[in-house]
Parts: C-alpha cells; structure tokens; sequence
C-alpha cells in the first residue's frame, strides 16, 4: 500500500539575486551621478537553484554557514522576498516567526501586545480571543497584562513573543533560530514545545546553527552552501556533513595561520588522516593520527596527550616516553594513532613537555581540533556516553556458580 | 477570500488603534487632545483672519469657511506626509512579515481620516455657534471626503514606494505641499482672484474639493468648480485624482515586492 505523503512546501528551482548598486540611490544627485556615470549595478547570486519538498509532518530542518542563503530562503517561503525564478508551492496555513515579537510596541500594555503581534502573525481578533487566555497562561504574565510593554525586563518580553509563537495554531511553523536566544530555562521551554510538535506531527520548518537542535528534532534537513543544495535527505546525515564543512573550514584557517598562538615554536602537533593528509573530520571509528614533531631538547624526557572535549571535559590524557619511541630512528617526530572511539562531537588537543623528574616544562602546547560525527554506515555507536567501556558479561548462572 | 479579509481587517484595526494609544502616551487629557488640537488651531486662526488681517471681508461665515478648508488641507497633508514615509518607518514589520503592504500605507491614510472627522465635528459646533443653519447639504460632505481620502490614499501609495529608492521625496513633497497651500483657495477667497484666471485654479484636485465642501456646509455662494465651468472640463479634477490613484497604486503593487530587500 503506497500512501503518497501530502507535501506542505514545494520549492522549485528557486533563483533569488539581490542588486547591490556600488552607491544606494538614496538621493536624486546620487542617482543623476550614477546614470552619468553608468555605474553598473552588481547583482549578488545568494540562491541559484533550490529545490526540495516539505511534506506534511515533517519537522525540517534547513543548515548551513553563515551567508549561505538559508535565512533568504526562509524569507521566501515565508513570502517576505519575491524570487528572481522558480516557485515555491505552499499547501496550508502558514506562519513564520522570523523574529519573535514583531511589531511589539514598547508604550503598549501586554494585552495590546497580543492582539497586535497575534493580527500581525496572521490572526484575526476572534482567533485571537481564542487564544488570549493560553498565551497569557504560557507566559505566566497574568498579573502584568494590564502593564505597560515597556516595564517588563527583557525576558518577560521574550516570554510573551514566545508563548504567541507557539501557541499560534496553524499548519506550517517556521522558525529562525529561536532557540539562540533567551535563557537556559527558556530553551528548555522550547525543546519542549518541539518536542511536542514532533509528537503531535505539526509541519515544522527550522533554521539552525545547532545540529543536536537538528539530530534531536528533525527527520530531514537541507545543507545550503553557496546558495546550492549541497545534501539532502536523512536529517542526522545532513548534520555531520554540515559539521564536517565547517571543520574544514576550521582546518583550512589553522593550517593558513600555522597552528594557533602558541609562544612555543619548538613544537608542531598536526590531525592526519590515515593517508597522512591533514584533517579535521572523523567517522566514528576512523583512525585519528596525531604528529607530533620537535625540535632537540636534552630535557624532554616524555610528551604528554590530552584530549578534551569542546564543552570541557578532560576525555583522557598519554604519555609518550621519547627513549622507548623515537631513540631508534631519531626522527624528532612522533606518531600517535588513536581509534575514534569515543562521543560525536568536538575536541581539543593539549600537548606538555616532561622532564625527567616528571616536571612540566613551558607551557601547556595549544594543539589542533578535531571532530568526530557520528557514522551511520558502520553503526559503530553502539554505546552510548563519551567512551566505550571495557565490560566482561556473564550470565547470572555463571556468576553464582563461581 | 472571506478569510483573508478578516486577517488585513485584523491587522488595520490593530495598526490604527496602536498610532492612536501611542500618540497621545503620557498626557494628561490624552485623546481630548485630538479635538483640543484643532479647536486652538482655529480660535488662532480665527482671531488672525478676521481682526488682524481681515482677508474674509465679504464672505458670509467666513470664520467656518476658513476653517473647512484648513481642516480638509490639513488632513491632506497628514495623510500624505506620513503616508509617503510609513512604509520605511515600518521597515521592521516589512523585513520580518509577509503582511500585504498596502495595509502600511492604509493605516496611516486611516488614522489620519479619523483626525480628520473628529476635526469635522468641531468645525460643526463651530458652524452652529456661528449662525451656520444645518441643513440636509451637510451630509453632502461625505462623498467629497471619499473623493479626498482616494486622493490622499493615491498620492500615499505613489510617494511612499517612491521614498523607499529617493528619499529625498519628503523633501519635495513638502515643498511641493507649502506650493499647494497658497495655490489652493484655502485662508483667501476665490472671489479675490480675477475671474478669467479662477477656472485654473480648479485644475487642482484640492481646490475642488475645498470649494464643494465650503459649499455644502457653509455659504452656497462659494464658488466650486461646477459653477464657473460649464463643460466636460469641470472633470478634471476628478480625472487628475483617478489617474494618481492608478497610478499610484500600479507603481506601489509593482515595487511592493521588493520594498523588503530595498529598504
């Protein structure tokens, strides 16, 4: 039985190119001076052939660098921006939030606040009256209804855009980047909401710099980079090679600026692949090659490794004792092949030199990052928490018996 | 089709009653103001034109004959002059939402025509004190405000897509507004100007339609376009008007699309 999912959002072959005039025409002389001088306009490509379906149901998720054209693309969904070619098709109800609370209007009370946000958003006054009473509930702003926009601290307001977003009923969500702002509590309030959504199957459309947002939520996502659709499809897919673009990226800058600001020029600690290629992503699974090279020093007796995870955590630290590695061929190079076997996600290398007595000598070497996404194919997760961990299983009979 | 219409109803009814809480934030006698404003405006007026520089001689009611055609002038300007720069003033809406953009333009034209019957009224109770009989004529005044607000609205649409690529179009229009308010029959008389050159002056719009409202309300010897010309000509001002509101409006829906990206 092949039940053909109704699609929400039909893009296809969307163009969108912004003219950019070397000067804004904002004045009549600067125009006469323009076509006096026949200045040609610059056209700015920012979306060269989008197309993707949105079904019903789906909670969608749209990533990508930072003027890739993601947020354009959103806006012409959401119909704010006209395209130069293509269209897009929207089946249902639609309501973006861009921005929460826009047109908000700080000598206005909270009540006022509401029914404007609300008209704004799409909602006429008896949707609205619908409404009034949840929101408010959500907000926990009952008593401040009545009050001014402008005596509500900030995360009032925040709270009060919020609870209309999500309280606004209607077939098609969007939302840009959301959860960026406000507290920890607020976004705690907004995973619950999504997860609410995803529960209830709402057509969610989401645009994101943070891919556990994406894993977590979304079943598909686009990746735009330079205005073309670079993946699509499987949302956890979508995500790694995301992360993996910008740890290239990240690679790229620190291979161009020699590593970072260590004071230490004695020392270089590159990421390789196993082909000896410099790199920053792993699959899970894949080797990680450390190099390590130095200049002689009569002091240095070991090396120490530590990794760490982007958010802090210490991952785990080795030692390489020189004599019983690099005495042979007196290379000034060490080689450390690591396993990735531990969680997907960010990590920073730390490299000390030891002297003999086990003291730390200069300063802690700043080394390269790395990351590891996680890698489907193989399934090699299959454990769960930063590092697997050795474990002997017995079954209960075995046990007593012993 | 229906539900549309009640969405952009919600959203004017919003943006008009959020301009009219706003204006009057943070004073005393708040929307008394609104009446305040103009009853001062014209006891000004009044003393200025009939004791200092008496140009109302011979114009039976001249004080409520003055007074109408400040309040119509006033109310053009208003509404032009905010109307021609709502649409980058509310550049935050227009960037973020997909909301019809006439919708801008039009609550602005609104809360301007609300000023402008609340101005209305007074200029009543003006003409009551002044010995103005009320008479059936007066409802005359609300086609001639329709005809006003069409060209206000008109003008609105054209000036405001215009100012988001030149902004020196308020500039301009001011300009071209203080032109208007001593080429309009407005604090003199049209009797006053030589007849030969009188049909002229109704080749503006606004001459017109201060004259027809002065008719209406006041003294049925003011004298309007119908009375001096006698042909097809006394269209014009009406064609003037229908040509800036197609205009206006074709060149508004045509850049309105990209008024999100251009401001």
């Amino acid at each position: 039985m092949i039940n053909k999912k109704e699609s929400a959002v039909v893009v296809r072959d969307l163009h969108k190119e912004f003219t950019l005039p070397q000067h804004k025409n904002s004045t009549f002389k600067q125009t006469v001076v323009n076509i006096v001088k026949q200045n040609k306009k610059v056209t700015q490509k920012v979306l060269d052939g989008v197309s993707f379906t949105v079904d019903k149901g789906d909670f969608f998720g749209i990533v990508g660098r930072n003027g890739s054209g993601k947020s354009t693309l959103l806006k012409l969904i959401a119909g704010v921006y006209t395209p130069t070619a293509g269209e897009i098709e929207i089946n249902g109800g639609l309501t973006p939030f861009i921005e929460l609370g826009v047109g908000f209007n700080q000598e206005l009370t909270g009540r006022d606040n509401v029914y404007l946000n609300g008209a704004l958003m799409g909602f006429n006054r008896k949707q609205m009256n619908e409404m009034f009473d949840e929101i408010v509930e959500f907000a926990e702003l009952e008593q401040f209804m009545d009050q001014k926009l402008k005596n509500y601290s900030s995360g009032m307001q925040v709270r009060l855009a919020f609870s209309i977003a999500i309280k606004a009923k209607n077939e098609i969500l969007i939302f840009d980047e959301v959860l960026a702002v406000g507290d920890e509590a607020f976004q705690r309030k907004c995973i619950d909401v999504f997860e609410k959504y995803k529960a209830e199957g709402q057509t969610v459309i989401l645009v994101t710099h943070n891919m556990e947002t994406v894993r977590r939520f979304c079943n598909k996502a686009v990746l735009i980079n330079d205005g073309k659709i670079l993946d699509i499809g499987n949302a956890q897919i979508v995500s790694d090679h995301y992360s993996r673009l910008n740890q290239d990226v990240i690679t790229r800058s620190l291979n161009a600026t020699n590593q970072k600001y260590n004071s230490d020029k004695s020392l270089t600690v590159t990421c390789l692949n196993v082909n000896n290629k410099i790199e920053g992503a792993f699959k899970a699974g894949e080797i990680i090659r450390l190099r390590l090279t130095y200049k002689d020093d009569p002091r240095i007796y070991a090396f120490v490794f530590n990794i760490y995870k982007r958010s802090g955590e210490h991952l785990t630290g080795f030692r390489a004792t020189i004599d019983e590695i690099d005495n042979v061929r007196n290379t000034k190079e060490i080689i450390a092949d690591i396993p990735a076997r531990f969680a997907v996600g960010k990590y920073h290398v730390f490299v000390q030199k030891l002297d003999s007595t086990e003291q730390v000598i200069g300063d802690v070497f700043d080394g390269p990052e790395f990351m590891v996404t996680s890698n489907l194919v193989k399934g090699e997760t299959v454990w769960s928490g930063l590092v697997p961990i050795e474990h002997t299983l017995y079954s209960a009979e075995k046990y007593t018996k012993d | 089709m229906k539900y549309l219409h009640s969405r952009n109803r919600a959203i004017l009814r919003e943006m008009v009653s959020t301009d009219f809480k706003v204006r009057y934030q943070n004073s005393v006698l708040g929307y008394m103001w609104s009446l305040l404003k103009p009853l001062f405006l014209f006891a000004i007026l009044y003393i200025v034109f009939t004791y200092i520089i008496p140009l109302g001689k011979g114009i039976d009611h001249y004080p409520v004959y003055l007074l109408t055609g400040i309040v119509m002038w006033n109310f053009f300007v208003e509404s032009t002059m905010i109307g021609a720069s709502s649409i980058v003033a509310r550049g935050d809406l227009i960037r973020k939402i997909r909301i019809p953009r006439y919708l801008v333009v039009m609550s602005s034209s609104l809360s301007a025509l609300i000023n402008l019957g609340l101005s209305l009224i007074v200029v009543f109770i003006f003409a009551l004190f002044n010995g103005v009989m009320p008479t059936p004529s007066w409802l005359l005044i609300i086609p001639i405000i329709v005809e006003l607000f069409v060209f206000a609205m008109g003008m609105s649409f054209l000036l405001s897509a215009l100012y988001v690529k030149f902004r020196d179009i308020t500039y301009i229009w001011e300009i071209c507004l203080q032109a208007g308010f001593y080429a309009t029959p407005i604090i003199y008389s049209l009797k006053s100007v030589p007849e030969q050159y009188q049909k002229w002056f109704f080749m503006n719009p606004m001459a017109q339609i201060i004259q027809d409202a002065r008719y209406v309300i006041v003294t049925n010897t003011s004298i309007t376009v119908w009375s001096i010309i006698h042909s097809a000509v006394a269209f014009v001002p009406f064609l003037v008007i229908a040509v800036i509101a197609v205009a206006g409006g074709l060149y508004f829906k045509r850049r309105s699309k990209y008024f999100a990206e251009d401001i």
